[in-house]
């Protein structure tokens, strides 16, 4: 069987300047029902491989080279309208900040309900009982009380479950989760994993899961790509790379990374090094784009 | 009874704020009772951990031990002196001798001012005298060159903003120091920086800390003792070793069990 999602030597570059890359020919494939985590510093491109997906880039930023594969359609070669219409029937996005990805001015119901309306074409009632319904499945105790509030009146935590039943509404076949829980607190974050995962085996969904968290990584991902400066540093399975990650970078990162359980062993600054090294392999990594293009 | 040693002395420290969701249109708003008679004693040199999750009262106590906020009830003794009720202009010798470092770096550090003025500042205003020196080796205690002092703050990466709001506190040879969430902000890498940093400088300066967090891989790496907050009490308060070792409260238990270790065979999860 052929992978949902195939992202192929994908480059993304600053518009108008094809020589500045932001992505360098990133390659993963994502079958039904798996999650990928893709993790890597701030400014490493993580969250730009979830836009570029989804078709979301900033307009500052083109695809310049490769393909993306969503069940079984070539994204690249299809027409504006028809990729945007595949993308919004197939694919959703829980994003970092609930606060302000909820329009602070307008109840939780419309929120949750507009898509299914206007671009699945739902009756309204049909939209509620689907809307209340998810509610209930995000472990929401009052879904009628919540569907008439305003974002500002929940919590957190409450807000991110909103986001994620609005996420799952269309049963989407593909989600992309951008840090969903980096705004919460330990207590908080815990139960939205563990949400995100039991709605994700549940329905089956393919996720890209973005994060920094080499821990959040280990509770929700098969299998994880390492990025450094747009660059796939480092792909393999979870169990695998938390038993002994191969790249110098990813052993720096995994050693960076809290461990209340083993302080020696954490926080530990990445070395200098280290750092010499990986951005040698990007330097390296462009001058042979730059000759292959 | 304050003991000989101790830099800060709190008892039965209560702090109320007004609850503005539940304010009437007209009239004041309901008090909302976020600490519930608090008692800490903070040794001079020492660095305390204080951990809890969003609510505990956790932001609120430091801010209160700084008298950014005007307690509600109990008492608050710095260096032997009670400052639980004093007013601005009895408290402002004070404040220089107390620190603090924010969350985010962007928000607390002044976008159109360069970092050289920024750390200038608060040694202008305390009648300081030779600032550039002190500048200079605010910037030489937490690593960074002096060349910096030229440069905006959009102009650094987040960990070395973090430094500058250390470098800013630092200059005014503070005793104590207030981090507030210093380093979740920061990528792993960053924080082990920034975190470097701060132990160093507890050592070198003799400074005394209390470092405000939800993560307790970082109080565990960083602190002498540490203060469990739940809905304002104190759920636990213990030596660190103690407390990792042997977590006595059931909060201190659950907020350990939520923290994703890298390992993907963690218990309970």
């Amino acid at each position: 069987m052929s992978a949902f999602l195939t992202v192929d030597n994908l480059s993304a570059s600053i518009r108008g300047n094809i020589r500045q890359r932001v992505l360098r020919s990133v390659s993963f494939s994502i079958d039904t029902g798996e999650v990928l985590g893709l993790v890597g510093e701030s400014g490493a491109g993580k969250s730009m491989i979830g836009k570029a997906i989804l078709g979301i880039l900033p307009s500052a930023v083109e695809v310049v080279e490769g393909e993306i594969q969503l069940d079984g359609h070539n994204l690249m070669a299809m027409k504006q309208a028809d990729r945007r219409r595949l993308i919004g029937a197939t694919a959703a996005l829980i994003p970092q900040d609930p606060l302000t990805a909820l329009n602070p001015s307008r109840r939780i119901e419309p929120q949750i309900t507009n898509r299914l309306v206007d671009i699945l074409g739902w009756s309204k009632r049909d939209a509620r009982l689907r809307a209340l319904e998810l509610l209930d499945e995000v472990h929401i105790d009052n879904p009628e009380r919540v569907m008439g509030s305003y974002p500002h009146e929940l919590s957190g935590g409450m807000r991110q479950r909103v986001l994620i039943a609005s996420a799952f509404a269309a049963n989407p076949k593909l989600v992309v989760a951008d840090e969903p829980t980096t705004a919460l607190d330990v207590t908080v974050q815990k139960q939205i994993l563990r949400l995100i995962r039991e709605l994700q085996t549940r329905h089956e969904t393919a996720m890209v899961f973005v994060t920094h968290d080499l821990g959040v990584v280990s509770k929700v991902c098969q299998r994880l790509s390492v990025l450094y400066g747009g660059m796939v540093v480092e792909s393999s399975d979870v169990p695998a790379f938390f038993g002994g990650p191969g790249h110098a970078y990813s052993r720096a990162l995994l050693a960076a990374t809290p461990k209340y359980t083993d302080p020696e062993a954490s926080l530990l600054p990445v070395d200098e090094a280290v750092i010499a090294q990986v951005s040698g392999e990007v330097l390296a990594a462009d001058e042979g784009w730059r000759h292959g293009a | 009874m304050a003991l000989e040693d101790s830099l800060f002395s709190v008892s039965g420290l209560e702090v109320a704020l007004p609850d503005m969701a539940a304010k009437p249109v007209f009239g004041r708003a309901p008090l909302i009772q976020i600490l519930k008679g608090i008692n800490l004693e903070i040794t001079r040199g020492s660095v305390l951990g204080i951990v809890g999750g969003s609510g505990s009262g956790k932001s609120t106590l430091g801010r209160a031990l700084l008298r950014l906020l005007e307690p509600t009830g109990g008492t608050i003794r710095f260096d032997g002196q009670d400052i639980t009720h004093l007013n601005e202009d009895a408290l402002r010798p004070i404040r220089r001798r107390m620190q603090m470092i924010f969350q985010d770096p962007m928000s607390s550090l002044n976008p159109r001012r360069r970092v050289g003025a920024i750390i200038a500042d608060p040694l202008l205003m305390h009648e300081f005298d030779a600032i550039d020196a002190r500048v200079d080796d605010a910037l030489d205690h937490v690593g960074l060159p002096r060349g910096f002092k030229s440069r905006y703050p959009h102009e650094l990466s987040g960990g070395q903003r973090q430094r500058v709001g250390i470098a800013r506190a630092i200059a005014l040879k503070p005793e104590f120091i207030l981090a507030d969430e210093i380093v979740s902000g920061l990528d792993v890498s960053s924080q082990a920086q920034v975190l470097n940093v701060l132990d160093n400088l507890v050592k070198e300066l003799g400074l005394t800390l209390a470092f405000i967090s939800h993560d307790l891989s970082v109080i565990r790496r960083l602190c002498d003792r540490v203060m469990v907050l739940n809905r304002g009490e104190i759920a636990e308060f213990a030596n660190t070793d103690r407390l990792f070792a042997a977590p006595q409260s059931a909060y201190t238990r659950e907020l350990m069990d939520a923290i994703p270790l890298p390992d993907p065979n963690q218990a309970n999860w």
